[in-house]
């Protein structure tokens, strides 16, 4: 291949992902919260070339599907999380090990990193986010920056590369951080105020505008050299373009405020706010221009501008019809989504700002899977969407519940009741004893 | 019945209940009293801010004010053995931390952060609205980070919360202690060094005053505050999650002769049988299986239920790790308890690991942890299993009182609770 034939967004790290091999699979008898309508008391799901081929109140088994009576158990979507680290910030992480690679915290703007580079896929905690029955991930870089970089969208499942867990077909997101941690990190060469950090995002998007018009004519034309290429301003125009969603890290409500206006001026929108501990203060600013809340159930007041976290957030967010998202930010929460939501469920009920199950399911299936805008493919339990299953102990909302079964495109990928069929990264070969951590 | 309400005049109803101890009988609920076997319709009797009578049969006097708590469930309040309430309000703010001391070389044992308390925390407010009435507060940082100890969720000063302190020496073994050395057998040589010099204070404390000892390991407050360690009235608590940690720690204690009471203890399971013959307690949590360091390899959410079955004293803590549960989150214990269950331990023992147990290692349980004539009127009455999240305490009593302020938090709440706020109110 010649040289210099290098082009923009020609997805130069290709996924590589293919579905596991799958067997019909049909569970009957169980309680399905799908994620798209009412609970199906008593239902039946089928599971078919990695497809979701029937769900309803029966479904006739093909002669050749696995049957799995589901008595007293339940199934949903697999969880999503639009907020983890995980495989970027790995295990162990000690001092020396250096697998923290989440944060480029060498300058306020580096759009020009993407955190797949960083992703270890033997990181230890993957599969025992795949036990907490999360399906798909989006690993984001950190908060040190105002724009941290492009962020991953994984399928999470064995593979030697990160390649191989890449969602086929995901949009890119991009992170952005304001608050403190940028004026933390940047106190002595800047930004150093909130102000600075606006000015900072500004200055950003004004590049952006000037590389997309120069790439936008050249692309129209092909006359004369091309521009050369940014790998900061391709992911930013690209922003612009529509081609890639915001994820921006943001607690307090007026500076939420604040990022929407930058939105405004430079014509991008923000898919979703991450952390927004005072979501519920802007719930009608969010819920006017479709801005996901990527938020926690309770976490809170470990810095200032956490310290007005409420537990009813979720709830009011709910009922101001903002799509509500339970995230984690932390590999240990990430396998329990399910608790946390219902902890925020709980609380709304406590307020009178009541959740119903059916509800509290979407926030961490198909709206998080709408904010990675994949929701055409998974996070709901439909006919034709990618089979990617659950299958709990009992009602998910229980403290006393686990998954048991959980398949990624109609591949059961993990079995709680099959200890030796479990996943094992190479790190825990020898490091960790077997069977430790999934099954009782 | 909702605790907190949030129309402004029947909060002020609520307010309005006497806040000074009086007699309660709380009747028709399931009682578990913890220190003994389950009531199905049980009575609380509690007087002036203590348990007069528990049982199915207990006398009412016409005075008492019955609260019905048919099918409810009442326990004691909760004990958190793991906390920093009061300690730390603001987690990133130095000026509103007050649970690290600056120490001699890593060594802080005279630290008593209990004295710089802040009886006046936010956090107490979630704390107790999620059934927390005491909770043991302990310092970090260095090899010997200081003093533990236990404080009872009342309002009022400093203290009026103070139930007992110190209840321990706080100490960590591990690569990640802050003992400023460079290896663990030098970790613990300095621990011995530091032991064996607090002996030799204890012996020769004339000398010492006079000058005419050698030079010793540690200040003289220090090597002061580890004498009751040194006696066995004080626990030692080491943090320490690998099992060779924990077993170095249990010889140390033998060479000492000190009580030991392990901290964390990711990989305890591995040592469960030396653990329960020597009667150490584990304090540890049930939502962590990550091999976050090399030292909590065998890292596993069956710890507790392992620890309990071979006969282990357990104390519940948060070790999730990121969820603010030394703070803001100590009310979430009882989803740990919960979890405890899901993976492995019996349910009567993860009640007991959230209430008696911790009371009992720290030395408080004639006070607080149990359901029993005598003891502090701690109670909670829930809505059904504590463990469960769609649960809620929806009355909490410490010291025979109920608690009616709303938090910062149910402030929030009401505020927001309809666009635009009114700035007003509450």
């Amino acid at each position: 291949m010649a040289g210099g034939v290098s082009t923009p967004n020609a997805d130069p790290f290709p996924s590589t992902y293919h579905p596991f091999a799958s067997r019909p699979t049909l569970i009957r008898n169980v309680t399905i919260l799908t994620a798209a309508g009412p609970t199906i008391p008593n239902g039946s799901i089928l599971l078919r070339d990695g497809k979701i081929a029937e769900v309803g109140a029966s479904v006739t088994a093909p002669a050749d599907a696995v049957v799995i009576d589901g008595a007293g158990k339940y199934v949903t979507p697999g969880i999503i999380d639009t907020h983890s680290h995980i495989g970027a910030g790995g295990v162990p992480g000690d001092n020396g090990a250096q697998t923290d690679d989440v944060n480029e915290a060498t300058n306020p703007v580096t759009a020009q990193v993407w955190v797949e580079h960083s992703v270890w896929p033997q990181d230890p905690q993957l599969p025992r986010t795949l036990a907490g029955g999360v399906t798909t991930i989006q690993v984001l870089p950190g908060s040190a920056n105002l724009i941290g970089g492009r962020s991953a969208v994984l399928k999470v499942v064995p593979s030697r590369t990160v390649q191989g867990m890449k969602y086929p077909g995901a949009k890119y997101g991009l992170k952005m951080a304001c608050g403190e941690n940028p004026k933390r990190v940047y106190a002595s060469r800047g930004p150093s105020t909130r102000m600075g950090n606006v000015a900072g995002f500004r200055a950003a998007w004004i590049q952006a505008e000037a590389y997309r018009r120069r790439w936008d004519k050249w692309n129209a034309t092909h006359q004369g050299d091309a521009p050369s290429r940014d790998l900061g301003l391709e992911t930013l125009a690209e922003v612009l373009r529509g081609n890639i969603l915001v994820h921006n890290h943001c607690y307090r409500a007026d500076e939420m405020a604040q990022m929407i206006d930058i939105a405004h001026e430079f014509g991008y929108r923000i898919r979703s706010f991450h952390h927004g501990v005072e979501a519920y203060k802007i719930a009608d600013l969010l819920a006017r221009d479709s801005i996901g809340a990527s938020v926690w159930a309770d976490w809170g007041v470990f810095k200032l501008e956490a310290a007005d976290a409420v537990r009813g957030n979720m709830a009011l967010l709910n009922r101001a019809g903002v799509r509500t998202i339970m995230h984690s930010d932390d590999a240990s929460g990430e396998q329990r989504l399910n608790q946390e939501a219902a902890k925020a469920m709980a609380e709304g009920n406590r307020i009178g700002v009541p959740v119903t199950p059916d509800e509290a399911i979407k926030w961490m299936t198909i709206n998080p899977a709408w904010a990675l805008g994949i929701d055409d493919r998974t996070g709901s339990l439909q006919a034709g969407k990618s089979a990617d299953v659950v299958l709990w102990s009992g009602n998910p909302f229980s403290v006393y519940s686990r998954a048991e079964k959980v398949w990624v495109d109609g591949a059961m990928l993990f079995d709680r009741l099959d200890p030796s069929s479990q996943w094992r990264t190479d790190f825990e070969l020898g490091f960790v004893p077997a069977n430790r951590g999934g099954a009782r | 019945m909702m605790r907190r309400l949030f129309s402004s005049a029947l909060l002020a109803a609520v307010c309005a209940t006497p806040s000074a101890a009086q007699t309660i009988a709380i009747t028709g609920g399931k009682v578990y009293p913890v220190s003994g076997p389950v009531i199905e319709r049980g009575t609380v009797l509690m007087r002036d801010g203590r348990i007069v009578a528990v049982g199915a049969n207990v006398v009412i006097p016409s005075d008492a004010q019955r609260i019905d708590a048919t099918g409810k469930i009442v326990t004691p309040g909760l004990v958190n053995a793991s906390t920093q309430l009061g300690l730390v309000e603001i987690g990133s703010v130095a000026s509103t931390r007050e649970a690290r001391a600056r120490g001699k070389d890593g060594i802080a044992a005279a630290f008593m952060p209990w004295e710089g308390l802040n009886p006046t925390s936010v956090l107490f407010g979630p704390a107790r609205d999620g059934g927390i009435t005491s909770a043991m507060i302990f310092p970090q940082g260095g090899l010997i980070s200081g003093q533990a100890g236990m404080i009872h969720l009342v309002p009022g000063s400093a203290s009026d919360m103070v139930l007992r302190a110190p209840v321990a020496m706080v100490a960590t073994l591990g690569a990640n202690s802050g003992a400023n050395t460079a290896s663990r057998a030098e970790t613990l040589m300095r621990l011995r060094e530091v032991l064996s010099d607090a002996r030799v204070y204890r012996t020769r404390k004339a000398e010492f005053e006079r000058a005419q000892t050698r030079p010793l390991a540690a200040g003289r407050l220090d090597l002061e505050a580890l004498l009751p360690v040194l006696d066995g009235r004080v626990p030692m608590l080491i943090e320490a999650n690998k099992a060779s940690d924990i077993t170095a720690a249990m010889k140390l204690a033998t060479e000492f002769g000190f009580k030991l009471i392990i901290g964390g203890g990711a990989e305890a399971w591995e040592v469960a049988d030396k653990l329960a013959t020597a009667k150490v307690p584990v304090l540890t949590g049930a939502m962590n299986n990550i091999p976050e360091n090399f030292a909590s390899l065998g890292q596993r959410q069956e710890n507790a239920g392992l620890l309990a079955r071979a006969g282990v004293a357990v104390a519940l803590m948060g070790n999730a790790g990121g969820g603010d549960e030394e703070a803001f989150n100590v009310r979430n214990v009882r989803f740990e308890a919960g979890n405890a269950v899901a993976y492995g331990m019996d349910w009567n023992a993860a009640l007991r690991a959230i209430t008696l147990t911790p009371a009992e290692i720290f030395g408080v349980a004639d006070r607080v942890g149990s359901l029993q004539a005598g003891r502090s009127a701690d109670v909670v009455i829930w809505s059904g299993d504590p463990f469960e999240f769609a649960t809620q305490p929806e009355r909490v009593f410490v010291r025979g009182v109920q608690i009616s302020t709303p938090s910062r938090q149910d402030l929030l709440e009401q505020r927001y609770k309809t666009l635009p706020p009114n700035y007003r109110t509450p």
